[in-house]
């Protein structure tokens, strides 16, 4: 069940978009970016909002690759899959994630901690390859650097923990 | 602030025309750094912050001013900062650096010579810049683009104003035409045609779109110059919605892409707070607005019939043409949908006697420059902008400075997914629509990707494929199943389980999925297949017949291999083996990978510091 504030966010987001002409895609941008993922409940209310069958805005939320219908990792990392970065070796990059998050793109670790996803070039081609995490570019990536990486935010979390 | 008329324009143009000197005025100093996307990840916004300190500390302000600009272009060197009026550009900056700089140069005008690129103090002269010309990237790389004043000093806004005091629609589309600007999105089609279409149309609304999809992956062109100089887009879509007769423009840009998003934001209101959108522009009947709209990571969206799918809120599959958008478009009404470089060529074509100065530069068909995403395997990675006509030779080696690494040039690709593959014989071929088609392969949108020895040509068909297949909105059969038939068979070869037959097979499909498809992602997705079958037939042969890779890459058909001689018996392999696929004693006996457990992630080789490890394929060294 989400909560009666975030209902309330939805609800805002709706009213300020609801005056363009099909303002469909950019509703759900603007969830997207504040929940990071758009579920069924939610496509619920953006369907009685808007008048629209819930199908549809399900047939539409699946299409893009860009909405999700489950929560992600607390950290999305995100490779670059576009062309400049795979002929400098993507592949071998998300392997390696892969195999030592032992998820597979598209997924979350069962902690919740780490989501990996495929992006289409974030155009920085020149820092081919590029991997992302949470928005935070790391440039020339090697495969000796993505049990760095991890490192980086499993030691964080760690550092959090002790914290609180 | 806001422009009520013509004079006032012309005002605000003057006011502002002597604004980079005035910057400079009494000894005073800019410092500009690129803050295009590129950079910032490469930490270019911190240089700022760095160089804001230093002079906040020494209360510096009113002598020096540190401000943020669109891409350079040679994006491999960056970040970029740039020292003016001493044109002194420092290349591949970083937070240590800030310091010297500022104390050297900025305090005792001392140059910092270990951070100029190949020691020349103003950067312009370098080969990579030599043989481009600026007329889509006019203002990157110069302007603030957060600031519309520095676009009027650059003389933005007045082709708009030009068009709107003494050109009638007509007489616009005919200059377009008449210039010979040609579709920078990929397909080429007149720009001056697409308008008119719409411009005969009855009906009282008609709508301006501007594609800022941008699908090629590996394409940076659109997301620069809206990061350079939004408001060259802007003004040229507003000229477009005079010309047609449209009151209502929309950007349909990737989510992607925030910060262009940003930038455009800004710009956009910028230009409303000065009365250059919305009601009665420069005081004339004419209104135009322009709206944002967000794409949602769909390569099929930068067709425009599925564009316009996305933007009426539905999923984005295309539809069939005719009717084309431009007789029936967003919500049924005329619209015209064009590229972001091609908005951005506007504003030069209709400065008075632009139109000359365009036609001078490109061949007879192909009028103008076309801005490339440089990248891949070359050293000069960028943004280039360079005439028509240009040839790819030009392009890799005097501006891309050739190969990285000094390794053998194999391909360069264009056109990205929709595209193809030249090699080393069609390197005199001059950059235009016409000769890239005739060679097997197209301009595209501007995404150009060089490859080396090291890239398997079967793998990088097999990328483009993939990409097709998870990217096809599955609406038409040959397109969403005849794809995946591909890419099996690419597999099968790439896997060593190939037979020659396979090859006739590719072409069959190819040519069913082209002729087949409802639109032009299905239509043009075989051509990667196509080109590399027709260009590098050998290499597939060598994976069927020889199972043999040359480049290396394809996974099946490798072994690693450690030589005895070399080995210095360390052990870091076997520790890095996530599969513990290799076995030895540190100091005595050399290790070995035992092949059936490797899974060929080639940890081992990369931090095997003795360079002891190899990989073969095919006949080599398998035993
Ligand atoms: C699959 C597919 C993807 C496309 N992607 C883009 C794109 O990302 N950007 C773009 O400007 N045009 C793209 N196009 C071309 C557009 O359909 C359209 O022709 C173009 O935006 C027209 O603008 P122009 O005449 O200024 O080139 C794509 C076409 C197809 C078939
Ligand atoms: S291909 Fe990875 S950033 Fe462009």
């Amino acid at each position: 069940m989400i909560s009666s504030k975030s209902k309330e966010e939805i609800y805002n987001i709706i009213e300020k978009r609801k005056n363009m002409e099909t303002p469909l895609m950019m509703i759900l941008s603007d969830i997207q970016n504040k929940f990071g993922y758009i579920d069924l409940e939610v496509q619920q209310i953006v369907a009685e909002a808007l008048n629209i069958p819930v199908s549809e805005i399900y047939g539409v939320v699946t299409f893009y690759s860009y909405f999700s219908l489950k929560p992600k990792g607390k950290y999305v990392i995100s490779t670059c899959f576009g062309t400049a970065c795979y002929v400098k070796g993507t592949q071998g990059i998300i392997d390696e994630f892969c195999n030592k998050l032992k998820i597979k793109p598209g997924e979350t670790t069962e902690d919740g901690l780490f989501s990996i996803d495929i992006l289409r070039c974030v155009g920085a081609c020149s820092l081919a390859p590029v991997v992302t995490v949470n928005g935070k570019i790391y440039p020339h990536v090697k495969i000796a650097d993505v049990d760095k990486i991890i490192k980086e935010y499993k030691d964080k979390e760690v550092l959090m923990n002790e914290n609180s | 602030m806001k422009i009520h008329n013509f004079e006032q324009f012309e005002e605000q143009i003057t006011k502002n025309q002597d604004i980079f000197k005035e910057e400079v005025k009494d000894n005073k100093k800019v410092i500009l750094i690129c803050g295009d996307s590129g950079c910032v990840a490469n930490n270019s916004l911190k240089l700022k912050e760095k160089f804001d300190l230093l002079i906040n500390q020494k209360n510096l302000q009113d002598r020096f001013l540190v401000k943020l600009t669109g891409c350079f272009g040679f994006c491999s060197k960056g970040p970029f900062v740039k020292i003016m009026p001493d044109n002194v550009t420092y290349h591949k900056v970083k937070e240590q650096d800030i310091f010297e700089i500022f104390e050297s140069h900025l305090l005792n005008n001392v140059i910092v010579e270990r951070l100029l690129y190949n020691k020349t103090k103003d950067i312009s002269l370098i080969d990579f810049y030599n043989k481009q010309k600026k007329i889509a990237l006019d203002g990157c790389g110069v302007i603030d683009p957060h600031k519309i004043e520095e676009c009027f000093a650059i003389k933005g806004y007045t082709a708009l104003k030009r068009c709107l005091s003494s050109l009638t629609s007509l007489q616009v589309i005919e200059e377009v035409s008449e210039s010979g600007l040609r579709g920078r999105g990929g397909g080429g089609f007149p720009t001056g045609k697409k308008w008119l279409t719409a411009y005969n149309q009855q009906n009282e609304k008609k709508y301006v779109i501007c594609n800022a999809d941008e699908g090629d992956p590996g394409a940076f062109m659109d997301r620069a110059i809206l990061e350079g100089n939004p408001h060259s887009v802007i003004e040229g879509m507003i000229i477009a919605g005079y010309a047609i007769g449209a009151s209502k423009g929309y950007v349909y840009i990737r989510a992607e892409y925030p910060s262009a998003v940003k930038k455009l934001e800004k710009a956009l209101e910028d230009a409303y707070e000065y009365g250059l959108l919305g009601q009665n522009i420069m005081g004339t009947n004419f209104s135009f607005d322009i709206e944002i709209r967000l794409g949602a990571g769909a390569f099929v969206c930068g067709e425009e019939t599925a564009l316009i799918a996305s933007i009426e809120g539905k999923r984005g599959m295309p539809n069939a043409k005719p009717p084309y958008p431009a007789i029936k478009g967003l919500w049924g009404k005329p619209t015209i949908i064009n590229n972001v470089e091609t908005f951005a060529n506007l504003p030069f074509i209709l400065k008075e006697g632009g139109v000359e100065r365009f036609k001078s530069v490109g061949t007879e068909k192909s009028k103008g420059t076309k801005v490339f995403a440089l990248a891949g395997k070359v050293n000069n990675i960028g943004l280039v902008e360079v005439p028509m006509g240009t040839t790819l030779r030009e392009l890799i080696y005097d501006i891309g400075g050739g190969i990285a690494n000094d390794k053998e040039f194999k391909a360069i690709q264009t056109g990205g997914p929709s595209g193809g593959c030249l090699t080393k014989e069609d390197l005199d071929t001059p950059i235009d629509f016409d000769s890239l088609l005739a060679k097997g392969s197209m301009m595209g949108s501007g995404g150009i990707i060089v490859m080396d020895e090291d890239n398997c040509m079967i793998d990088v068909a097999k990328f483009y494929l993939k990409f097709i297949c998870e990217e096809s909105c599955g609406k038409c059969t040959p397109c969403r199943i005849g794809t995946t038939r591909m890419l099996e068979l690419l597999e099968k070869i790439s896997d060593g389980k190939g037979e020659e037959s396979d090859l006739e097979e590719l072409d069959k499909l190819a040519h069913y999925i082209k002729k087949a498809s409802l639109c032009g992602l299905g239509q043009s997705a075989p051509n990667p297949v196509l080109s590399t079958l027709d260009k590098f037939k050998e290499e597939y042969l060598e994976h069927i017949k020889e199972h043999k890779c040359r480049a290396k890459v394809c996974k099946s058909l490798i072994k690693y291999h450690i030589i005895p001689e070399k080995c210095h018996k360390c052990g870091v392999c076997a520790r890095f083996c996530p599969v513990y696929a290799i076995s030895g004693t540190v100091g005595k006996e050399p290790f070995e990978i035992d092949p059936e457990k490797c899974i060929k992630c080639g940890l081992c080789m990369s931090n095997c510091a003795f360079k002891s490890i190899e990989k073969t394929t095919g006949g080599e060294n398998n035993d």
